[in-house]
Formats: C-alpha cells, structure tokens, sequence
C-alpha cells in the first residue's frame, strides 16, 4: 500500500492536511521539506482527508513536499543508556550522543486501574523546611508549583532534582528559555545528578507543537522505570506552555473554544498527564511537580483553576518564598505522623502563630498601637520568614523542628504557644528558658 | 435476524467516530469498533445523519483507520442488574475493576470487558410467587440474601403487560443465569426469568405505583446539614465548591455516617487517589448501624479522571439505574455523584466534537435538561406491594474559578431541593465543614423546629453584619450589644456549624445528640448577658467556646458528659443578666 504522498492540500496555523488511506488515528509520519525532516502526528481523519501536526511548524511547507506514513503512533526509546541524556520534545537527542533505537515504547499509554493503586505513605525529604515541614510531599503524589513569571521557580526544581530522597530525575522542559535550560544542566551536572537524570528538552525557540509531547515522553519512561522499581521523581517546567500549545492547535482545527479560547477537553488533557502519579504495589513509582505560572497572578485563570482540582494540592511560590496559606499538600497527613511526634505540632501552631502575625503586620500598617503581644508576634513573624520560608535554608526536617522550637523559644513563653504541656516539656529549648 | 449489522468507519476525531451503516441505526445503540489488532472498543450512537452514525467511543481512538468494521448489537447502553452488585467497584460501563485488575495488571487495557456479575456464584432463592399467579415487571417473584438485605428478584422492568406464572423453582441454590421462573403473556407467549436482566442506563425505572413528595430527612449526622440545610429521603442536594474547600470529604464522611440502606459512590471524573482511600478504607470500617463492613452497603462507580471521557459521561448513569434498582427493594438508596461538573464537561467534549453551536462557555444547549433529568431521577416512591423506597441524589460541582455564576452551578441550583455551597474563605480559616451558613439554602424541613432555627441563623446574619462593620470601625467604635451579637455568631459558628470529621465522637452526631445539643445552644443565644466591657464578654464566650468544644468530643449517656454540661450552664448563669437583680 502507499505509504508516501506528494501533494498537501491545505496548510493552516501547524495543521496539514492530505489525501490518504489506510492511515490510523494518531499515526505519525515524517515531512521532508526543503528545511529537512519532521514529525507529525495524525490528529483528525474525514473521510481520505488526513490532518496532521507538524512538530516542526508549517513554515516553509510546499505543496509538493514529501508525507511519509511510518505506521506507528510516537514511540520512545527506553533503557538505562537514557540515564544522563537530554533529548528534544520529539525524542531525538539534543545533546549529540548517539540516537538510542533500543525497545521503543508507546507513550501516553492506558491509565492505572484504580483498583490497583495504594494509599501513598511514603515521604520524600527535599531538606527544604516549607516542603518538609509545612507540607510534605509524598511519593506518588502530583502537585504544581504556582508561580507567577520571574520567581524562582526553576531554581526550586532544581534544588528539589537535586536534593530529593528519589532513584532517578526526569526533566521535561516546554517552552523552556535557552538559559533556563542551560542552568539546569549545569547546576545538576555540578551537583553530580546528572547521570541519575533524563532531560526532555523543548525550549522557547523550538516549534510550539513539537513542546506538546514533552508530558508524554517523561511520563511514558517514567512509568517504565517505576515499574522497573524505581522511585522516579518528573519536574515539569511549564505547564502552562503546554495547555497554551493546545489551544492553539485547537484553534486551528476550529474547535469550539470553552472558557478564554481554551478547549472543552483541557481539565482531561491535563489530568491524563498528571494522573500517571502513581506509586506501583512491589514495584517504584512515579511522582510529578509541575510549575505553573499563572497569568496575572490569577489562580480562577483556566490552566491554575483545572489543574488545581486535579493536582493533590500545590505549592505558591510568591516573593521567593513557599506561600504558608493556600499551599497545600493533600496527602501530608498520611506521612507526618510518623516522622517526629511534634512534627504536626509545629507545623500547626508555627502557621497558626504566623497567621496572627500578619493580621498584626496590617494592624501595624495601618497605626494601630502596638501591645507587647503584638510586639512578640512582630518579632516572629520577622524570624520566621528570614530563618525558615526563604528558599536559601537547607537543612533536613529534624533540624527544621529543632530550629522551629528555637524559634518559638526565642520570641514567646511557652504558654503563648498553644502547644501541648508534654511536647513542651520535651522539646523546649533550655536557651529560650534561661532568657525568659 | 441474527446477522450482525455492521458498519464502516468513515471519519476519526479525538473520540468521536463516524460510520457508515446499511440499514437501520437506533439513537444510543451500542456497538464496537474493531481495531487491526481485534480489539473491541465500545461505542455510543450518539448522533444519526442520513446512513452516517456518530459515535463516542469509550476508549482511546489511537490506532482506528478509515474503513475499519463496527458491529452493532442493536442494544441501547445498558447495565445487568442483579445479585452481588453491592462491595463491587465498577467502572463508569459496569466493568469490575478488581477482576480487570486480576486478569490484566495495573493497568486498564483497551478493549477489555469482564463481567458485571458473578455468574459462577451461588444464591439461596426464596420464591414469593406460585404458579398461576398474575405478575408484572416490577413484581417480585423471589429474593435472596445478599449481605444484610434481602435482594428481590424481580420481573424485569421492561415487561409492562400482565403475566402469568408458569413455573417457578423450589427454594435453593441457584447462580444468576440459572432459569428460576417461566411467565407467560396473553398470547401464550413463554419468557425465562433468571437472577438478572439488563436494563438501559439512560431510562429511568418507573416501576412503581407512585412518586411521593420527599418529607422525612435523610439523616447525615453532619450538624450544619441536619440542623440548618437538611435533605430528605428521596430528594436531592448539590454541594458547589473550589478546589481545597473540602467537597470530596464532605461526600465520603456522607457516605459514611448517613443512614441510608444502600450507598452508590459515583467518583466521576476526579482523582483516582481520592477513590482509593474509600478502596482500601471501607472494607476496614464498620457500619455504625449494623456492626459489618461499610463495603457491604457499598457500590463504588469509579470512572477517574484519565479514564476515557465518553464513558466518565455514562458512569452517573450506571450509578443512577443501580440505584433505581435498589430503591425498588423497597430501601433508602443514597446516590453521591462527584462531581457532576466533570460529567457536564464530558457531555461539553462530545458536543464540541459534534460541532454542535455552543451554548454559554461552550456547554452544548441540551446540558441543562440532561442535567435536570438527572435529578429528577432522585424521588420517593410508593412500589406495587405498597413499601417505600427512596434515591437521594447528592452531587458536588466544581465550579470553574470558584465562581458560582458559572453554567453548571446554576442549571444544578434551579434542579436540586437543597444547596450546601462552599467557601474558600471558611475553607482557608480551617472552619470545616465549609459549608457557608448564609448562601446555602434548603427545601426540606429538619427535625429541629423552624422557629429555633429562624432564630439561630438570625444571629448569624445580624452577626456577619457586626463583623462587616467593625472591619471599618474597628472593635472601639461597635457597642458592646452589636459586640455580643457577634461573639453570639462566632460561638455558634465554633460549636455547632464546625464539626471535627477526624474526631471520633464529633464526627459524626446523631439527631438525638443535635436536638439536645441545639437546645443548649438555643438557650445561650437566647439569653441576655451583663458584661463590664468588651474584654469580658470575649473571654466569657472564648471560655464557653472552649468547654464546648471539649463537650462535644465527650459521648452522649456518660457521666462526663453531665459533668461538662453542667459546668457550662454554671458558667453561663453566671454572667447571665436577671431582671429583678441588684
């Protein structure tokens, strides 16, 4: 049968179309150009009428250029070679190693049966206080970082690629600046994480389309490697290149746009990615942190809002820092009772405080006068800003509650507290009693 | 008559695929499309043009070419009903997902179906009819034990004329497919009954005498629901709210402690985390009523978010005709539906694929009947022997944004008998449930008096008034009379409307407990106070706060409980205002 077809009827935004037959639904094929060669992805079938997505974009697509039909749906490679990689978001090396060809698996392939999931219980230490402390992450978990542009949100992932108690890292970047991208390869390759890393790599100046399979191929040899055992953590940077890569595709096909021209089907697109979180029964596991940023810092805009109710809570990055309120981990509660028994504790009582604090900050803001209990919690909130929630503090989560009971202890009796007499006893530091 | 029809595949888009057919195609009719590989991916009629058939498929498309066959089975989508239904967890088409899970590993596979029932497993059969009896769809014919309950067999809903008993079997054993009744029409006609019949899921069972006005509450032991926004049996609630604010654990500590017979989780959509905790949990927990395990009341649709779109859109269905079923035994069926703004999204994605015109953000024009339809499916009716039988339908929305004006909040409130929505500011203030105790509403009465409850969410108003106020004026400039009312709210919003679901006492509180407790309350609020100034009256009702909260973790009939009572009335009198006094 023909595989090979000449003549592109119609060229619109990245879709083309041609006449064919015999092409199956989400086949790819291969357009030579006078560019050179790319992918595309069957993405509509009308009769012998075949529209396709061209990873590269159509810039410079004639009429008479070559579609070759390869017969087979996006695989990608998968072995252990992978491991200190970086590919681009069409699965070919970007790092000019050699093209690895060995076991092709399909991506985005059939979901979890939920009968066979377990309830997460395993922590992941990322030696960062405002995660470990304030809202654990668990393995198996799925949570995005909401940010807005310009705060350092990369350098978080990084640091967490670097510091969490994972096996192995997997990196998928979309629309990723060049420097961005640079800066991760450095920092983890200073820190010797790169030979536990794979890199899937789309960057701002790749073609838009091409950013739009970075989810599946991360996720597609995340899962084979969990089920190989091993406990994988998936850092994706930013969905929210990615749901804009959709609605333009949906555009251009003419779909009827739902809420602010993204498509209907965005909250399903999305969960079908971050619900391959997974932690297998005898096997590892996948667990996913996603930035994203939000558009003007609004968390009802379509892309935080769907996410958010399909995530297991998220993380506020605002002014450098991990966001107390609103940042939420879902699934801490299955992990913090059995770390320390004050962990909970503190954790409460820290937020509670720092609560009070603010609403003292405003007081303060607006020339209320101060009594000596606002002055304390004046003096903490301070504290607990600069020596807990700044980004800069690194230290593991036994550490985090000493510090966090130096604190307290430097800034309130423990009758102030709200703690409970037993864990004051045994965990208020002496210093804090002497300067009391 | 029986030749397969079949047809051919004319077009492929995301789900949706068009086929060619000779001959006849019926609106909703399932077939399967079949894959090079002879995988069969179930399909829906969901649109007819010319010889052209539309159909949603219920699994990825991925791999479907042009000219590819489908088979038709000339059968509307449907569900079997029968035996063994309850501690099974289906998928959103009635597919066990623990014999899947069995047989196929971890993942859902394409094109993989098992069977609804167990057919191998046997049931004791009582018969309830002899022969020569007159029967009619709807007539039990049998029952047998399946847990606590007794399961009637039933002549299916679908036979509407008068039948004639023929044979029925002695008591015993008998498996679901097993003959165990011949009936026989006017015209001499004979037709098998077994343990099971297949119903379609988007009829609704009307085999009843009558529907009936919901009156009785459905007790949910939740006290902001039970007191101030309570259900009936038999009618029907919705709880609208954004991400974090607690819709999916409000629903599971529903499911739990309400005092239904039969309970129907219909996880539609959402997080497959969220379903595996009611998994992996409720075999362990125990139903407070009857001492067994809460699976035993339970049947678990679960059609998670990355499952196939089409078949999230079918699973409420299943859950509601299971449902219907089960009322028809004569029980109180609680069907809980999260959320419903994922199916209206899938109906959303199906039409936008149709290129039908959009209606407002994009939902096609007919969501608002279907989802009307939906609810009304929720009744209590009157059965042919003259029992009872209810289906409460409880469902979450999840609004986009958190705003309520959106479409679905809004076709759901105009349906639904009562509205429990929730707030993201109780949600972050840790006030739990968040149920906002000034926006939501409800139809039905409680079993507290209205005058007391008039009373009560008085205070509330007049309180959040105060509250407003004093954000301007600051705490100097509100009178200690407008400040009382609000320390009045407040104490009431701590004591009562806050329920701590991770307590074991408090989490869930039983009617007797809340007309006790609420006549406490009651006679608080009522009462006038004397207060030196605003620094007392704040550590007064701070101090009642905290006794009462402590005397709601205490439980009922002990001593403590007493003992805590006591010390609060003492408290209370004391600062009491007496008229005849000084």
């Amino acid at each position: 049968m023909k595989r090979v077809y000449n003549k592109i009827l119609s060229i619109t935004g990245n879709v083309i179309s041609v006449k064919a037959t015999d092409v199956a639904y989400e086949e790819l094929a291969e357009i030579t150009t006078q560019r050179g060669k790319s992918l595309a992805q069957v993405i509509k079938i009308d009769g012998d009428i075949v529209y396709l997505q061209v990873f590269a974009g159509s810039q410079g697509i004639s009429t008479s250029d070559e579609v070759r039909f390869l017969g087979h749906p996006m695989l990608v490679t998968f072995s252990d070679n992978m491991l200190g990689r970086i590919f681009d978001g069409s699965g070919m090396p970007r790092d000019k190693g050699p093209m690895l060809t060995e076991l092709l698996i399909p991506v985005a392939g059939p979901p979890v049966n939920p009968a066979k999931r377990i309830i997460p219980r395993r922590m992941i230490r990322t030696n960062i206080p405002m995660i470990d402390v304030f809202n654990s992450l668990v393995v198996s978990q799925k949570l995005p970082i909401f940010s807005v542009s310009g705060e350092p949100y990369n350098q978080l992932l990084a640091r967490i690629a670097l510091q969490a108690e994972v096996d192995m890292i997997i990196l998928g970047g979309i629309g990723l600046k060049y420097d961005e991208y640079m800066y991760f390869k450095n920092t983890l390759e200073e820190g010797g994480a790169l030979s536990r890393s794979i890199f899937f790599i789309h960057t701002a100046s790749d073609p838009i389309v091409e950013g739009l399979m970075v989810p599946d191929l991360c996720l597609a040899v995340a899962e084979k490697f969990a089920l190989k055992g091993k406990d994988v953590l998936v850092l994706l940077t930013d969905m929210t290149n990615f749901a804009d890569a959709l609605k333009e595709i949906a555009i251009t096909m003419e779909h009827v746009p739902s809420n602010r021209g993204y498509p209907g089907d965005l909250y399903s697109q999305l969960a079908a990615r971050y619900e391959k979180a997974v932690d297998f029964e005898g096997a590892g596991s996948v667990t996913i942190l996603a930035v994203t940023t939000m558009p003007g810092d609004d968390v009802t805009h379509p892309i935080p809002d769907n996410t958010g109710y399909i995530t297991e809570g998220q993380f506020y990055l605002r002014n450098g820092r991990i966001e107390p309120f609103g940042s939420l981990s879902r699934l801490k509660q299955n992990v913090n009772a059995a770390t320390r028994e004050d962990h909970r504790a503190i954790m409460d009582g820290m937020i509670q405080l720092y609560a009070q604090y603010l609403e003292t900050e405003e007081k303060r803001a607006m020339g209320f006068r101060m009594t000596d209990w606002d002055r304390k919690l004046l003096k903490y909130g301070k504290m607990f800003e600069s020596k807990m929630m700044a980004l800069s503090v690194n230290i593991p989560l036994e550490e985090a509650l000493d510090l966090g009971w130096k604190i307290l202890a430097e800034c309130f009796r423990p009758e102030d507290t709200g703690l409970r007499t037993e864990l004051i006893k045994k965990f208020w530091p002496d210093k804090g009693a002497e300067q009391r | 008559m029986n030749e397969v029809k079949t047809g051919k595949i004319a077009g492929i888009t995301g789900n949706m695929i068009a086929v060619e057919v000779d001959g006849e195609i019926m609106q909703n009719e399932v077939g399967y499309a079949i894959t090079a590989d002879n995988e069969r991916l179930k399909s829906e009629v969901i649109r007819v043009q010319g010889d052209r058939a539309f159909m949603q498929v219920f699994e990825s498309t991925k791999g479907l070419k042009v000219g590819d066959r489908v088979e038709f089975t000339g059968e509307m989508l449907s569900v079997q009903l029968g035996p063994g239904m309850l501690t099974r967890v289906y998928d959103g088409l009635q597919n066990p997902l623990n014999a899947i899970a069995e047989k196929h590993g971890f993942f859902l596979v394409r094109g993989v179906m098992e069977d609804p029932l167990d057919y191998e497993s046997e049931w004791e059969f009582t018969p309830l009819v002899k022969k020569g009896d007159k029967v009619t769809g709807g007539i039990a014919v049998g029952w047998v034990p399946e847990g606590i309950f007794e399961h009637f067999i039933f002549v299916p809903f679908h036979l509407r004329k008068e039948y004639t008993v023929k044979s029925i079997v002695d008591k015993g054993l008998y498996k679901v497919k097993d003959v165990i009744a011949v009936i026989e029409d006017e015209r001499g006609r004979e037709i098998d009954l077994k343990m099971y019949f297949s119903w379609p899921v988007k009829i609704p069972i009307t085999a009843y005498r009558e529907k009936l006005v919901p009156s009785d509450p459905l007790v949910t032991k939740v006290r902001i629901i039970d007191t101030f926004f309570p259900i009936a049996k038999g009618g029907t609630y919705c709880i609208p709210g954004p991400f974090g604010a607690g819709k999916t654990v409000l629903q599971h500590i529903t499911s739990r402690h309400a005092e239904a017979d039969v309970v129907i989780i219909a996880a539609c959509g959402e997080r497959a985390g969220e379903v595996v905790e009611i998994l992996r949990e409720y075999p362990e927990l125990s139903d407070p009523r009857t001492g067994r395990s809460l699976m035993e009341r339970t049947v678990i649709i679960c059609n998670t978010s990355s499952m196939p779109v089409a078949a999230r859109e079918a699973s409420v269905y299943t859950a509601t005709t299971i449902g219907e079923y089960y009322r028809q035994m004569g029980l109180n069926v609680l069907l809980l539906a999260d959320s419903t703004s994922r199916w209206a999204q899938a109906m959303r994605e199906v039409s936008g694929r149709l290129e039908e015109i959009p209606g407002e953000e994009a939902y096609p024009a007919f969501f608002e009947s279907r989802i009307a339809q939906f609810y009304e499916r929720a009744g209590l009716v009157r059965l042919y022997n003259g029992k009872l039988g209810s289906l409460t339908i409880g469902g979450t929305v999840s609004p986009a944004g958190g705003n309520f004006e959106e479409p679905v909040t809004q076709a759901t409130l105009k349906v639904v008998g009562a509205f429990h929505g929730l707030s993201r500011e109780r949600a972050n203030a840790r006030r739990f449930p968040s149920i906002h105790p000034l926006e939501s509403w409800s139809k039905y009465k409680s079993f507290i008096g209205q005058k007391k409850i008039d009373y009560a969410r008085d205070i509330l108003f007049k309180g959040n008034e105060v509250h407003q106020m004093m954000l301007v004026v600051g705490e100097e400039g509100t009178s200690l009379d407008d400040f009382v009312i609000y320390l009045k709210s407040e104490f009431l919003d701590a004591v009562y409307l806050q329920q701590n679901a991770f307590d074991e006492v408090d989490a869930a509180s039983s009617p007797e407990r809340q007309k006790y407790v609420f006549d406490v309350v009651y006679d608080i609020l009522k009462r006038e106070y004397v207060f030196k100034d605003k620094n007392e009256a704040r550590d007064f009702f701070y101090k009642l706060r905290q006794s009462f909260i402590d005397w709601n973790y205490i439980k009922m009939d002990t001593d403590r409980f007493k003992q805590q009572e006591e010390s609060i009335k003492k408290l209370v009198e004391e600062y009491t205002k007496h008229e005849k006094g000084i």
